[in-house]
């Protein structure tokens, strides 16, 4: 056949097109419960990281069996609901309106006592960021938090995933001495806030730290019922 | 076909991208990946594995198919080939090494673009038998990788003080501990990759006489 041809080319083309398709829609078939499962692992290394336990890939599934004693669904009136924590996906949640959304919250059972892991998704500057937050059985101190995200400026924005970002939220409290909700404010440097709701931003990464204590407020508000009618 | 599998021209295949036709240093070619990933060694390390598959299957790919290929639609051949191989790649890294899958991300995706792979496979796969071309693309990509290795461990020893994660430099020598030592930050951002890079450029043409112009 004349390799210069038109219909050659179009065949050439057609065919080749259905076999690559076929080779990458099997492999990515093939591949799927191993990659699930990688994701699966990630989860439950961040979900221990917020109550500041490390793990490896190796062990964050027995770990995780062993601390996380119990995870459930709450909606915003704080009452406990059916459904599967570990595989809600929050942004879905985020989307409907506030009385329909329900919220995962994880038990773990810490040498310092119970711990609450919530949960928290929002948007940074480029995409989605995402992160978990636990607090103490006062419902107001918070214990420790681990914040990722998809796509930050590396050195600005995506610094919001570096230990030291994070270490900055232990101790910091959620509520005001009156009850109110105040979460936690991510501020410049001079900026007046009380200490106790205060960390300090990232420069360069305003947008991404505006995005971060956005967050928070939103689903700290989510969780308020759940916060307060638990508190001891 | 009485040619030996390893003959010297053969061989010259395999070793001549390693020092007097570097991909890198001397055609400059796969300059962006070189900077991007070399913060650390074993990035490196995993881009040149990676690259070295991509670039070995690709051009026994399209050598095999070579008397084949519509002359008008051959670029897309290629890109076709490359970016299937690739997502590939992709795929298996994320099964089996996720941690270094994650630190790649989106360089993984970049090796469709690395101009090392579509320049061999138009320069040489497109004329060349199966054997040749595999030698070829494993020669380049070794080019390659060398010198993204170099960089890599230069950069991650001055810049973080240590290599594939395990600390190489002392704890006591650091400032912060009372000692006279400090990481080099600046080790750590992409400049100093090219700076590295051209270091090894000026080591390597002093040493190699045939790559000096007139």
């Amino acid at each position: 056949m004349d390799r210069n041809s038109n219909t050659y080319t179009f065949l050439y083309a057609a065919i080749m097109v259905i076999v690559v398709a076929a080779v990458l829609a099997s492999v990515s078939m093939a591949l799927k419960p191993a990659q699930k499962k990688n994701v699966e692992i990630e989860k439950k290394q961040n979900i221990l990281a917020s109550v500041n336990i490390e793990s490896t890939a190796e062990t964050a599934e027995a770990i995780y069996a062993e601390k996380i004693v119990d995870e459930y669904l709450v909606n915003t009136k704080g009452e406990k609901v059916d459904g599967n924590a570990f595989t809600t996906d929050l942004k879905k949640e985020r989307a409907k309106s506030f009385d329909e959304m329900v919220l995962p919250v994880f038990v773990c059972d810490t040498e310092e006592g119970t711990k609450y892991v919530l949960p928290v998704y929002g948007a940074g500057l480029w995409g989605p960021i995402w992160g978990y937050v636990s607090v103490s059985d006062d419902m107001n101190t918070i214990f420790g938090a681990n914040f990722d995200h998809e796509g930050e400026t590396p050195g600005l924005g995506a610094e919001i995933s570096t230990s030291a970002f994070e270490e900055q939220f232990k101790g910091k409290e959620i509520f005001d001495n009156s009850g109110e909700m105040v979460s936690i404010l991510v501020a410049k440097t001079g900026q007046v806030a009380p200490e106790e709701h205060k960390v300090d931003g990232i420069s360069g990464g305003t947008i991404t730290s505006k995005g971060l204590e956005a967050m928070l407020k939103d689903d700290f508000t989510g969780y308020e019922a759940f916060l307060n009618k638990n508190k001891k | 076909m009485s040619e030996p599998l390893f003959s010297k021209k053969n061989l010259k295949l395999l070793s001549d991208p390693l020092n007097d036709s570097n991909p890198i240093t001397v055609q400059v070619l796969g300059i962006c990946s070189a900077l991007a990933v070399t913060a650390q060694l074993k990035p490196s390390i995993v881009m040149t594995i990676s690259v070295m598959a991509v670039l070995a299957f690709a051009n026994v790919i399209i050598s095999l198919l070579r008397n084949t290929i519509p002359n008008r639609i051959r670029i897309i051949v290629q890109l076709v080939v490359i970016a299937a191989l690739v997502i590939l790649v992709d795929q298996v890294l994320r099964a089996y090494v996720y941690d270094v899958s994650k630190q790649l991300s989106v360089f993984v995706g970049l090796i469709i673009t690395n101009c090392i792979i579509m320049g061999r496979l138009e320069a040489f796969a497109l004329g060349n038998r199966p054997w040749q071309s595999f030698l070829d693309g494993i020669g380049n990509a070794a080019g390659y990788g060398f010198i993204l290795i170099v960089v890599g461990f230069f950069r991650e020893l001055l810049g973080s003080g240590s290599l594939l994660g395990y600390q190489i430099i002392p704890d006591s020598w650091y400032i912060a501990n009372g000692g006279f030592y400090e990481n080099n930050g600046l080790m750590v951002l992409s400049p100093m990759a090219l700076i590295v890079v051209g270091v090894i450029i000026w080591v390597q043409r002093s040493r190699n006489r045939k790559l000096i112009e007139d």
